[in-house]
Formats: C-alpha cells, sequence, structure tokens
C-alpha cells in the first residue's frame, strides 16, 4: 500500500503530508514535490477538456527504482500525492483510484467542518485514522 | 510515451532474485539510458527531440543520478580522491562491463567509453556528472519542470560542496531554498538551510551565515541539539572581539524573536508632560536556550502634533483604549504558505457628501496598503535574501539594557518620561548582542504614544440638566490644572451678581483627582463672600489634577408679566386656545445669568453662562356666570420637580378699594407634582358700577415638596396680569322648539330657533364708540349676530346673521327668530350664537375680520329678514348696511366688525342640549345646504 500520501494546496504548499517510515520523511517531501512538475504540466494540458469530462485521476505521475508516484487533482486544484511501493506488484491502477477517491472524500469531510479554514494544515483525527489505514504498517 | 516507465519495469523483472556486486546494476541502468538516448539522437532529427524533451528527460535525470552513485560509490567525489579499497571497486566494476560490442568499438563516442573514461580518473568523472548535470538541469528548464530542476540542482551543489567549491553551490542551494520557501515546504527549507549555513560558513559570508543559523536555531524542524549548536554559533560571534568596533552586523529580528503585543501605561498612551510612561512589550524568544541581550531598545520617531484635540483633558477621559494592548500578528510560524506572508487588506468606508445640500454624492472602499498588496510578487518573495535592515539612528529610544530572553515569552518593560509634547510613532524594535543587532524594521500595526501640555482650564456646569430658577441649585466647578500647579492661597473670584445668589455653607469640599481619574485627595473650600466678590480659596493641587467641588446657586425669580396670551385668552372660542397654548409652549421661560470669574492662571477673566428655567407657567382666564365674576389663574409646573406651594394671594393693584376678592378655594398649601397644573380660583365683587379693570397680582410661595427646610428663605412666584370690561352688558339665549304641531325636533324636519338677545346694563363709557347713535328719545348701538354650527348637527336654513340696532338701555330686548334643520338625531347641543359690535366704515379702528370672512357673510348684503324688524332708526341702518354691499363692489371701505369683549356678553344657553329623534326614513335624507 502506499508509503507516503500528501495533500498539496492549490498554491502548491502542503496541507497534509505523511510517509512511513519516519526517517527517510525528506526523501519523500522532495519526491513529492518534484512531482508537482507533472501534475502541473498534466493539470495545464487537462485544462482545454471540458469540465465535466475531467478526469480527476491523474495516474502514475512518475516511477523511480523503488517507488511509484500517483496523481489526484480535485475540482478545486487541490492536489493528492501518493506514493506506494514499486515492488508490490499486487496493486493495480483500480486500487489507486478508489484509494484516491476515499481521500477525496475525506478531504471533503474536513473541508465541511465549520472550523477548519481552507488553507489551513490538515489536522483533523479523522482524516488521519482514514490515512492510516491506506498506509504500509512498517513493523 | 515516456520511456522511463517500461525501462523501469524492465528493469524490475530483470533484478527479481539475481544478485550482483554493489554498483553493477547503476552501471547496467547507465550505460543502458544513454544507448536508448542515442538511438532516439540517431533515428529522430533535432526538432523532433527537441519537441520530445518532457519523454526523455527522464532518462537522462536517471543517467545523472546513477552516474553520481557510482561516483560516490568508487570515491571519485571525495576531496582526497580514491583510496585503495574503492580503486579495487571500481577495477572490479570496470571488469564487469566486459568488452564493448563491436558495432559501437569504433565509434569516438560510445556509452561504453562514456563510463569507462568517467570511471577511470577524478578529473573525468566530475566533467562527465557535470556535463550530464547541466543537459539535465537546462532540459528541465526548458520545459517548465522547475522543481525537478532545482532537486537536480541541488544535487549537484552537494557535489561542488564536496570539492570544496562552496561559491559555486551556493547558487543552486540559494535557487532551491527560494523555490521551497516561496512554496512553503518545511522540511526541504531546513535541509537546504542547512546545507546553505554549511556553505556559508565555508564562503565566510558572516552576515548570511548568521542569519541562517538564526533562522535555524529557530527552526522547530531540527533536533534541540542541532537548533542550540546554531544558536551556540550566533552567540560565539557575537561574544568575540572584532577588529572594527563600529562595525554592526544587522538582522532581521523574525528569526530571533517575534514581537508578540505592548501594552502602555497609562493604557491611553497619553502623557502629559513630565508624567512617566511605561511600555511593556511581550516578545517570544525562538532560541532554543536562553540568550544574553545586552540591549533592547524601541527606536521613536517623534512628530509634533497638530491635532489639538487629542491633548486636551476631554479626550483623556472619554477615550481609554481597553487595556492599552495592542496585539502584533503571528509571523508565518510553521508552515510559511505564500499567501499568508501577504498583509491583510486594511480597507476604510469613504462617504463624500456634497457641501450645499448634505446629501451622498460618492461612497466607496479605500484600501490603505495597496502599496504593499500591489508590489512585484519577485521582491516579496525574496525573503532569505539579506533585505538591507536599515537601523534607523533617530534622537528618541527607548532603551532596556541586560535583558535574558528565556526561550518563549518574555516581558520587558520600559519607562520613559516624557517631555515634549507631541506624538511619538514606535518604528524600530532592536536586539543587540555585540555587534550583532536583530531589528524589526517596521513595528506595525503602528502604535504612537501622545505627550500633551495642557492650558488650565475652569469649567462650570450644573449637575442637573438645567437649573431651575427660585430654588437653591447645585453647580459643579471643575478646575483642570494642565501645567499650572495650584499653591496655597490660589482663589477663584466670582464677580457677585444682583439677581443671582451663592449659597455659603459652612462645609464645602473639594476632591483632587489625578489625571486619570483616580481620587488623590480631598480638602476643605472656604467660601468668603463680600458685597461684590465671592473668593473661593482653592486647595492646593499639583499639575494635571482635576480639583472638583460644587457650591449651591440661587436665582431670584423674575416675574413675569401677563403675555399678550391672556389678552386673547376667553375670546369667543376658549377652550380652543387654551388648548393651543398648552400645546405650543413646554419649554419653560429662561435667564441667563453670566458670571466673571478671575483664575489665578490668567489674567483674563472667565465668564460663565448659567441659565436658570422657571419652574412654572401662569395663565389666567375670567368666568362668568350671569352677572357674577370669577378670576381663575392656572399654576402649570413645568419642572422634572414636585413643588409645595403655600400662601396663594391675588391682590388688586392701585387704590380699586371698590373691587374686591374672595377666594373660593380653602387649602393654604397646595401640592403640585410634576408636569401638573393648580387652579386658584376668586370671586370677583365690586361696589360701583360699572366696576374698574382689575389689575390683579397673583403671588405664591413655593418650595421643593423633597426638602423639608431649606437654609435660606424664598422669594415668593409672582405674576401679573389685567382683567378689563368684564362687565355683562348682553346676555343671549338661544331656544330650539319643535316645529309646530310635534312634541320632539325630527332630523330634517324645519325646527324654529329664538335667539333673545338682552340688554343689561343702561349706557356705560363702554358703548361710546363710532356703533353709538343717538335719537331723540334713547341711544341705540348696532350689534351683529351670527348663528354658526360649527359641528354641522344643524343645518341653519336661510339667514344665518344679521345686524341688529340695540337700544342702550337695561332690559331692552331683541328676539330673532330663524329655522334650523337638525341633521342627526340625539341630545345636540345647540348652535352657537356670536356677538359683534358693527361698525360703520368711516371707523378708524382696527378691523376685527378680514375681506374675506366678511364676504363669506353673505345675509349681510341682503337683509331682508332684518328689515322687517328694524324699527324706524335702523332703516338708515338698513340703507348703510346696502351702501356697505354696494361700496364692497367698488373696494371702497367696508363696514367692520368688531368681538365683544368675552367678559361683556354671556351666553345663558351655553351647554344646552336638544333631544333630536330621528324621522322614520333617514337614510333617504337629503339636504342641500345653500
Amino acid at each position: 500500500m502506499a508509503v507516503c500520501v500528501a495533500v498539496i494546496a492549490k498554491e502548491n504548499y502542503p496541507l497534509y503530508i505523511r510517509s512511513v517510515p519516519t526517517e527517510s520523511e525528506l526523501k519523500f517531501h522532495y519526491m513529492v514535490h518534484t512531482s508537482l512538475d507533472v501534475v502541473d504540466e498534466k493539470i495545464s494540458a487537462m485544462g482545454k477538456a471540458l469540465v465535466d469530462q475531467r478526469e480527476l485521476y491523474l495516474g502514475l505521475l512518475y516511477p523511480t527504482e523503488d517507488y511509484k508516484v500517483y496523481g489526484y487533482v480535485t475540482n478545486s486544484k487541490v492536489k493528492f500525492v501518493m506514493v506506494v511501493d514499486s515492488s508490490n506488484t499486487a496493486l493495480r491502477d483500480n486500487e489507486i483510484r478508489s484509494m484516491f477517491r476515499k481521500l477525496h472524500n475525506s478531504y471533503t469531510d474536513v473541508m465541511c467542518n465549520p472550523f477548519y479554514n481552507p488553507g489551513d494544515r490538515i489536522q483533523s483525527r479523522a482524516f488521519d485514522s482514514m490515512v492510516t489505514s491506506m498506509m504500509v504498517q512498517v513493523c | 510515451m515516456s520511456w522511463t516507465p517500461c525501462f523501469l519495469s524492465m528493469l524490475s523483472t530483470l533484478v527479481l532474485g539475481v544478485s550482483v556486486p554493489p554498483g553493477a546494476l547503476d552501471c547496467w541502468v547507465f550505460l543502458s539510458c544513454l544507448e536508448v538516448l542515442q538511438r532516439i539522437e540517431g533515428c529522430c532529427d533535432r526538432a523532433q527531440i527537441d519537441s520530445n524533451i518532457a519523454h526523455t528527460v527522464g532518462l537522462w535525470s536517471y543517467a545523472t543520478e546513477k552516474l553520481k552513485s557510482l561516483g560516490y560509490l568508487c570515491g571519485l567525489v571525495s576531496e582526497k580522491g580514491p583510496n585503495s579499497e574503492d580503486l579495487n571497486r571500481t577495477v572490479d566494476l570496470l571488469a564487469g562491463l566486459g568488452a564493448e560490442r563491436p558495432e559501437t568499438a569504433n565509434t569516438a563516442q560510445s556509452p561504453y567509453k562514456k563510463l569507462k573514461e568517467a570511471l577511470s580518473s577524478v578529473e573525468a568523472f566530475e566533467k562527465h556528472y557535470l556535463d550530464l548535470s547541466h543537459a539535465t538541469i537546462e532540459m528541465y528548464t526548458s520545459i517548465g519542470r522547475i522543481r525537478s530542476a532545482k532537486f537536480v540542482g541541488k544535487d549537484l551543489a552537494e557535489f561542488y560542496m564536496r570539492k570544496k567549491s562552496p561559491q559555486k553551490a551556493e547558487v543552486y542551494l540559494q535557487g532551491a531554498l527560494k523555490n521551497y520557501l516561496a512554496e512553503g515546504w518545511a522540511l526541504p527549507v531546513t535541509h537546504t538551510r542547512k546545507q546553505l549555513a554549511e556553505c556559508q560558513k565555508r564562503l565566510g559570508q558572516i552576515e548570511n551565515y548568521l542569519q541562517t543559523s538564526s533562522l535555524l536555531a529557530s527552526d522547530c524542524h531540527l533536533t534541540e541539539e542541532e537548533r542550540e549548536s546554531f544558536c551556540r554559533e550566533i552567540l560565539s560571534f557575537a561574544s568575540r572581539q572584532t577588529d572594527s568596533p563600529g562595525h554592526k552586523i544587522v538582522l532581521p529580528l523574525h528569526s530571533f524573536a517575534h514581537l508578540r503585543d505592548l501594552r502602555f501605561t497609562p493604557p491611553n498612551a497619553v502623557v502629559h508632560v513630565g508624567g512617566v510612561l511605561s511600555v511593556e512589550i511581550t516578545v517570544c524568544s525562538q532560541m532554543p536556550v536562553p540568550v544574553q541581550v545586552e540591549q533592547i531598545a524601541i527606536h521613536v520617531h517623534f512628530s509634533i502634533e497638530k491635532n489639538n484635540y487629542r491633548k486636551t483633558a476631554e479626550w483623556l477621559t472619554k477615550h481609554r483604549a481597553a487595556g492599552g494592548l495592542v496585539s502584533f500578528p503571528a509571523e508565518a510560524a510553521p508552515c510559511p504558505a505564500p499567501q499568508s506572508s501577504l498583509p491583510a487588506l486594511e480597507l476604510c468606508e469613504m462617504f463624500e457628501r456634497s457641501p450645499s445640500d448634505n446629501s451622498l454624492n460618492t461612497t466607496g472602499i479605500i484600501c490603505k496598503n495597496v502599496h504593499m498588496l500591489l508590489r512585484r510578487q519577485e521582491s516579496g518573495a525574496a525573503l532569505e535574501a539579506s533585505t538591507g535592515v536599515a537601523l534607523e539612528d533617530g534622537a528618541h529610544v527607548l532603551k532596556c539594557t541586560s535583558v535574558t530572553l528565556e526561550p518563549g515569552a518574555n516581558t520587558i518593560t520600559f519607562q520613559t518620561q516624557a517631555k515634549e509634547p507631541g506624538t511619538y510613532t514606535l518604528r524600530q524594535l532592536c536586539a543587540s548582542l555585540g555587534p550583532v543587532c536583530f531589528v524589526l524594521p517596521h513595528i506595525h500595526p503602528p502604535v504612537q504614544y501622545d505627550v500633551y501640555s495642557q492650558e488650565p482650564q475652569l469649567r462650570v456646569e450644573p449637575l442637573a440638566d438645567s437649573l431651575l430658577a427660585g430654588i437653591p441649585q447645585k453647580v459643579k466647578f471643575t478646575v483642570t490644572t494642565g501645567h499650572y500647579t495650584v499653591k496655597n492661597g490660589d482663589s477663584l473670584q466670582l464677580s457677585n451678581i444682583e439677581a443671582m445668589l451663592i449659597l455659603c455653607h459652612a462645609e464645602n469640599r473639594a476632591v483632587i483627582y489625578s489625571n486619570t481619574r483616580e481620587k488623590a485627595s480631598d480638602a476643605a473650600l472656604r467660601v468668603q463672600s463680600s458685597d461684590k466678590v465671592t473668593s473661593i480659596s482653592l486647595p492646593a493641587a499639583p499639575a494635571y489634577h482635576l480639583i472638583e467641588f460644587e457650591l449651591d446657586v440661587l436665582s431670584l425669580p423674575s416675574a413675569p408679566a401677563a403675555g399678550g396670551e391672556s389678552a386673547v385668552l376667553g375670546t369667543t372660542e376658549p377652550h380652543w386656545k387654551h388648548r393651543d397654548t398648552q400645546k405650543a409652549s413646554h419649554s419653560m421661560a429662561t435667564t441667563d445669568h453670566r458670571v466673571s470669574i478671575d483664575c489665578p492662571w490668567s489674567i483674563y477673566s472667565t465668564v460663565i453662562a448659567l441659565t436658570f428655567s422657571m419652574p412654572f407657567r401662569t395663565t389666567h382666564s375670567l368666568l362668568s356666570a350671569g352677572t357674577r365674576k370669577y378670576v381663575q389663574v392656572c399654576v402649570q409646573n413645568l419642572s422634572e420637580l414636585d413643588f409645595q406651594l403655600s400662601d396663594s394671594n391675588l391682590v388688586a393693584a392701585g387704590d380699586s378699594s371698590d373691587l374686591r376678592l374672595v377666594p373660593l378655594h380653602t387649602d393654604s398649601q397646595q401640592h403640585v407634582r410634576s408636569e401638573q397644573a393648580v387652579f386658584f380660583v376668586w370671586e370677583l365683587k365690586w361696589t360701583r358700577e360699572p366696576p374698574p379693570p382689575l389689575h390683579g397680582q397673583f403671588s405664591v410661595g413655593f418650595s421643593p415638596a423633597s426638602e423639608q427646610r431649606l437654609p435660606v428663605s424664598l422669594k415668593p412666584y409672582t405674576y401679573e396680569f389685567q382683567v378689563d370690561s368684564f362687565f355683562t352688558l348682553y346676555s343671549v339665549t338661544a331656544e330650539i322648539s319643535p316645529p309646530p304641531g310635534a312634541e320632539l325636533c325630527k332630523t330634517g324636519a324645519l325646527c324654529s330657533l329664538e335667539v333673545t338677545i338682552t340688554r343689561l346694563a343702561d349706557l356705560l363709557e363702554v358703548d361710546k364708540d363710532e356703533a353709538l347713535t343717538e335719537s331723540e328719545e334713547y341711544f341705540s348701538t348696532k350689534l351683529m349676530y351670527e348663528v354658526v354650527d360649527n359641528s354641522s348637527n344643524w343645518a341653519v336654513c336661510g339667514k344665518s346673521s344679521g345686524v341688529v340696532s340695540m337700544p342702550v338701555c337695561a332690559r331692552a330686548t331683541h328676539r330673532v327668530h330663524m329655522e334650523v334643520m337638525p341633521l342627526f338625531a340625539g341630545y345636540l347641543p345647540l348652535p352657537d350664537v356670536r356677538l359683534f359690535k358693527y361698525l360703520p366704515h368711516h371707523s378708524a379702528h382696527s378691523s376685527q375680520l378680514d375681506a374675506d370672512s366678511w364676504i363669506e357673510n353673505d345675509g349681510l348684503s341682503v337683509d331682508k329678514h332684518v328689515d322687517e324688524q328694524l324699527d324706524s332708526s335702523s332703516i338708515r341702518s338698513r340703507g348703510s348696511g346696502h351702501s356697505a354691499a354696494s361700496s364692497e363692489h367698488k373696494g371702497l371701505p367696508m363696514p367692520r366688525l368688531q368681538a365683544l369683549p368675552p367678559g361683556q356678553v354671556f351666553n345663558c344657553s351655553a351647554g344646552t342640549q336638544v333631544l333630536v329623534v330621528p324621522s322614520k326614513d333617514d337614510h333617504v335624507l337629503e339636504v342641500s345646504v345653500t
């Protein structure tokens, strides 16, 4: 499953980023940040498509030797980036899609919280536990 | 399609289960990447390659990465060059490559040759690695993948740092850091900053290094030890003696500490000259260890205040800030999001009114900080660059020396004594540690304090809303000392006025307040009165204090003469008039007293106007019952207080011993509540006929009902009036009888109205006017009667008015008969019968009715009814009537009417009612009145 999940604001600063194991946190931060280049590219390429036909799921952004980085963008240009282990070949595109959809639903719940200021870092416990459920438990 | 994914998937399948020596896989990947790239270059032209960079750049980046890791593995990146272990590993790898394939063996440039060359020497590796890196960065930049370019640049910087060339590394690090900062990625920022600090240290950029260190020392993403070490770097530099003592290193404060709030004492931040002001600031130190700061200073900008209003004592007492606390917004702390670095919009509304009629011309919203919001983004993003933090050098500085800033919130108090009046704006906050200065260049929102100097001032104001005349009233004196110190023996000299007394009590106390309205002390007040001057000795009081005391003043009630309204009172419509005047006059009559006061601080006298209001309004009226006469005086209390009235008295002034006034009220004490009235009635009796006019003098003693005993005897309230010609001359009786044969009047049926005018007295002085005519045996005068029904209960059929000639002798009677028709059923009041004196046109007297009302009296021009009743003497009058009608058409002077004084006519049937029964079919009643 995922090793890093990030929610990135429209202005490209992180709203939420969590990764396992914590030692390689910095590496994942760099990786997610670099992947924004590809996300931007895909969004601008998609910009011409009609709104209702737009696909939120961006697919595989780029692979490295050990990880695969997937992207997803909401209509409000909030980006979800997920890093999964390359060795996990059982993970199909459909599963990634459903994980993103779950993430999106949970994010929508966070946004619906009247005490949450859009643009602030996400500190919701419900969101956190949902992300944990998507992460690999590293022992 | 992108080459990288398929390449990698191929790789992952290959790697499974195969064990290889370290680096072998890297070599293989590097070679494959370059081979693929070379093939692509071989089969495509330049334009195609350029358009497909997005797909190939991944391979370039991958190859660069692999070469880098090979370099690290083989010790080619270290400063000293590879050691023997590294060399062994290199040899193994080169051997593992095997021989070059024959098809590329002859070409000058092949991936195989490239790798072999790169691994063979340090210099060659550097050359190939730099080539690849630069090529990759260039490609990334050209397709807009800035982040990836920066990331490769960071690797390159790391390489340069290892190669001991920090000046080359710095550019890449700065570039990457700027990118991460702009997008608010905290961890990469910290990491890059750490690298940059190392780089700057090696370069000897002291200022930049200290700034980066301070940022890192306050960075919560680092461990405690790392933060402490960076903090110690700053402290050790600060404690080091520098060769040039004047040189200061100015760093921004926000990394070192954060100004949280600021509190003034006094809270309104306004002090008088010589007063002490303290400023208490809360600074949150972001250092991990306590820091001993040599000096903390606030630089203050001084400007002479133009707005004088802020300096007055009124402003002081009215505008009091809540606690005097100014809070500063927290700086973007752990997540420097780009939008939070922008200042908040400061909007204010704007209205522009036209000067002539104050109507709204324009309205709008003004943004006060446009210059902050609309500046170029690039300069705004250059946070890390050491922007010129200028240290302002002002004459006004608040200082606090040797302060230890603990981690977290610290409170620092500055004390200052105000010197020059004006406005002081806090500009900069500066903390200095030896040669290092941490400066907050702008304190925002702007904070300022005011120093004022004030002239001494005396204010006199009543305690209640308005002062009442006639009773003792308290007046508050307030002396604002300003810059003047009141000494013992200073006194206020009040010039006395006759109509206003200043009452001296034995016990008068003055209270002294400090400028902040806190009670300082109180002292006895000595008041001495002589004929002309009342002297009040003030207690000694320091400058910028308030002295308050109260004095009782008494204004003597002035007697208002009976105004014009008493003349109109009691005309034909007394009730209406009375109501009108009541409605109109709810304001009390006032008198102003001007007191001039000599103050010790000024050679000029202060003139103070005190306005006293009369608490009462008095009206009088004359009431008649046949020939008996009564005088009614109404005293109306307009004030808020209740009063006790006593010893009411009405005397006829002058030597008119012929008139006697018998009071009909018995109580000597009367209580009159606020907004209520008391009536006094006297019967008027006379001994000779006709009675002389009455000059009444009414007086009543009054005192506030709440106070039992008053220190002074109060003057009674007086009222004077005059009543003329109140002797009854005519009595008018009206009677309505049902039509003959019927018992009661019916609606719609004509009834007869009989008006009887009876003369009660013989020829008197008052009758001698133009209307009087003399015939052989008696005098006669002309009267006009008029039947008016204002309430439209009756329709007067035929003539409603007429002129009669009245013999001037007692018991002479005139009867007038006319027809009226009741319009409604029920008990109807009789129509009004009015009597006027009918004056010939050549009279010089002023007309009582104007031409318009005259024309309405259509009956006069064709008075056929009247002449049947007129006797021989009235034929002339009829002629004059006709001539009046003809002269009216010519626009010549007309006969005029004069109202009889109210006392002269008594209407016997006023208030009488007649029962009218409804007719059977009154719903189809149609009445036309001509």
